[in-house]
């Protein structure tokens, strides 16, 4: 693994006035910018000076090749590196995100007037895949609740679902029916409105990759990684639990809750430890936290609630 | 016929033991890059899968024998017993990968793992039912068990083959392609073995 050490943040690297003029470009909704894989070369980073996070871990972040390269995006393959091959096909350029349901404030959103509209915050979360190992992503994006607050969801409304893009002429693994498309996930709204929550637009200061769920995903680190889904066209509030695509493919495995719980083993395997991705052969693995070690965070949003069987 | 005879010809020229060196190429080439890091960044992963698929590959290889053979009259008996064992140390490789890297000897755990996990436990039946089939791999055991009982015990490797797809179908998440098509390669190589028993049986009264 290539270790990511520095005393400088993103912002020391590219002079104030540069970024400022970048941003502007991408901001002025120059849409050929932000769609240009060229744009981060020449001009520096995409977020060039996203606001640190006391949400933030201080491990250290994986490097940008192991988070690029060994994804879960079933849409693109079902192995790590398919999505890395198959991924740079989608069109990201335009997307819109629309909010209905149960709420005062629906709406159609491009991503870029989500980005201006937000402010853009790196978050550095542990990852932890349901599969048993885990990485530290330097995410950027936007607390999710902010945009929950504006949509102005009523006094009905429970739950968030979600949903990804469905188009197989782009999305090879949408071609075969490993699971039945569009991917879906969804969040107690309480969830859905935890600090820890965002909504992610980029890492390492760049545009998100298309593997890692371009151009917007969710991300909720004390949950499995599948709960955390990618390339999201529509979100909606409900009243009932939403269906779930692991959950609906496999319930006895997949639960709705998905909440990483080293002591609740999936039946197939144990959740007590993870391999850490990138350290190599020999590495030891490492003990799992509850939560994914958010527990101060979130402990509360389960008060009460027996965690074996709300799996 | 003439042309299976003129290939059989040829392949009598072959000889086998140049297999016992070649067929584990693959799977020392996969370790060599696993010790130098460059199998991605989830080596262990990579490494266990990799070499549990080419034992499987094999055990298919060693099924179609005896269909090629009755089909085409290509025969290709005699390189059987050297993609026999390498499959078995593909196995035995995928296994002790698992258990030296992966739990780290942690017998406890181990011992665990293979009663709490149904796909740890079939695939260990799969390699137990292996076992004596690579203890009885050598012209020794035809002779002194005799072919009949030696033919019977080598039937094993019907099981090892089912056992194999049904551990590889365990272990993944949804429907993904490799073990579905594995699956059914093997489900239609030993449909073939049913196949000819009922067929045997029916003539045997006539």
């Amino acid at each position: 693994m290539i270790k990511f050490k520095s005393e400088y943040s993103h912002a020391d690297v590219t002079p104030k006035s540069y970024w400022l003029n970048r941003r502007k470009l991408i901001m002025g909704g120059t849409g050929a910018v932000l769609a240009s894989p060229f744009a981060g070369s020449v001009l520096g980073k995409a977020f060039p000076s996203p606001i640190a996070s006391p949400y933030s871990t201080d491990q250290e972040p994986h490097s940008f090749e192991d988070i690029t390269t060994y994804n879960n995006f079933y849409e693109f393959g079902t192995r790590k590196g398919d999505p890395a091959k198959n991924a740079h096909n989608l069109t990201t350029e335009p997307w819109t995100v629309t909010i209905d349901g149960l709420c005062d404030n629906p709406g159609e959103y491009s991503v870029h007037e989500l980005i201006e509209k937000y402010p853009i915050e790196e978050r550095i979360y542990r990852l932890r895949c349901v599969e048993a190992w885990s990485m530290v992503v330097p995410w950027i994006g936007f607390e999710l609740g902010k945009l929950i607050e504006d949509s102005l969801p009523d006094s009905k409304a429970k739950f968030v679902a979600f949903e990804t893009l469905v188009r197989p002429e782009e999305m090879v693994g949408q071609r075969s029916g490993f699971l039945d498309w569009p991917y879906r996930e969804g969040l107690r709204l309480d969830e859905a409105m935890n600090p820890l929550t965002i909504m992610s637009v980029g890492l390492y200061g760049e545009l998100m990759p298309n593997q890692n769920g371009a151009p917007i995903r969710l991300v909720v680190p004390w949950k499995y990684g599948f709960k955390s889904i990618k390339s999201i066209v529509k979100m909606t509030f409900t009243e009932e639990m939403p269906l779930t695509s692991w959950n609906d493919q496999n319930p006895r495995e997949y639960g709705f809750y998905s909440n990483v719980n080293p002591n609740v083993s999936h039946p197939r395997w144990s959740q007590a430890a993870e391999r850490v991705i990138g350290t190599g052969l020999f590495a030891k693995k490492i003990p799992t936290l509850m939560f994914n070690g958010y527990e101060e965070h979130v402990a509360h949003l389960y008060e009460g609630m027996d965690l074996t069987e709300n799996y | 016929m003439a042309y299976s005879q003129r290939i059989n010809g040829w392949l009598r020229k072959i000889p086998a033991w140049p297999l016992y060196f070649l067929l584990p190429i693959p799977g020392i080439y996969t370790f060599v890059l696993a010790l130098l890091n460059q199998l991605g960044p989830d080596p262990l992963y990579e490494l266990i899968r990799t070499f549990g698929e080419r034992g499987l590959q094999l055990i298919i290889l060693t099924l179609l024998i005896s269909p090629i053979r009755r089909w085409t009259g290509v025969s290709l008996l005699k390189f059987r017993r050297a993609i026999g064992l390498v499959s078995f140390y593909y196995i035995c490789s995928h296994m002790l990968v698992w258990i030296a890297i992966d739990q780290g000897w942690n017998i406890n755990t181990i011992i665990e793992e293979i009663i709490k996990r149904p796909f740890i436990t079939v695939g260990m039946f799969g390699f137990l039912t292996m076992v004596p089939l690579a203890i009885t791999s050598n012209n020794y055991s035809i002779r002194r068990l005799g072919a009949l009982v030696w033919n019977k015990i080598h039937r094993l490797v019907y099981l090892a083959g089912a056992a194999g797809v049904i551990h590889y179908l365990l272990v993944v998440k949804a429907w993904p392609m490799e073990p579905i098509v594995y699956t059914l390669i093997v489900a239609l190589l030993l449909a073939i073995r049913l196949w000819w028993k009922i067929n045997k049986k029916k003539k045997k009264p006539a």
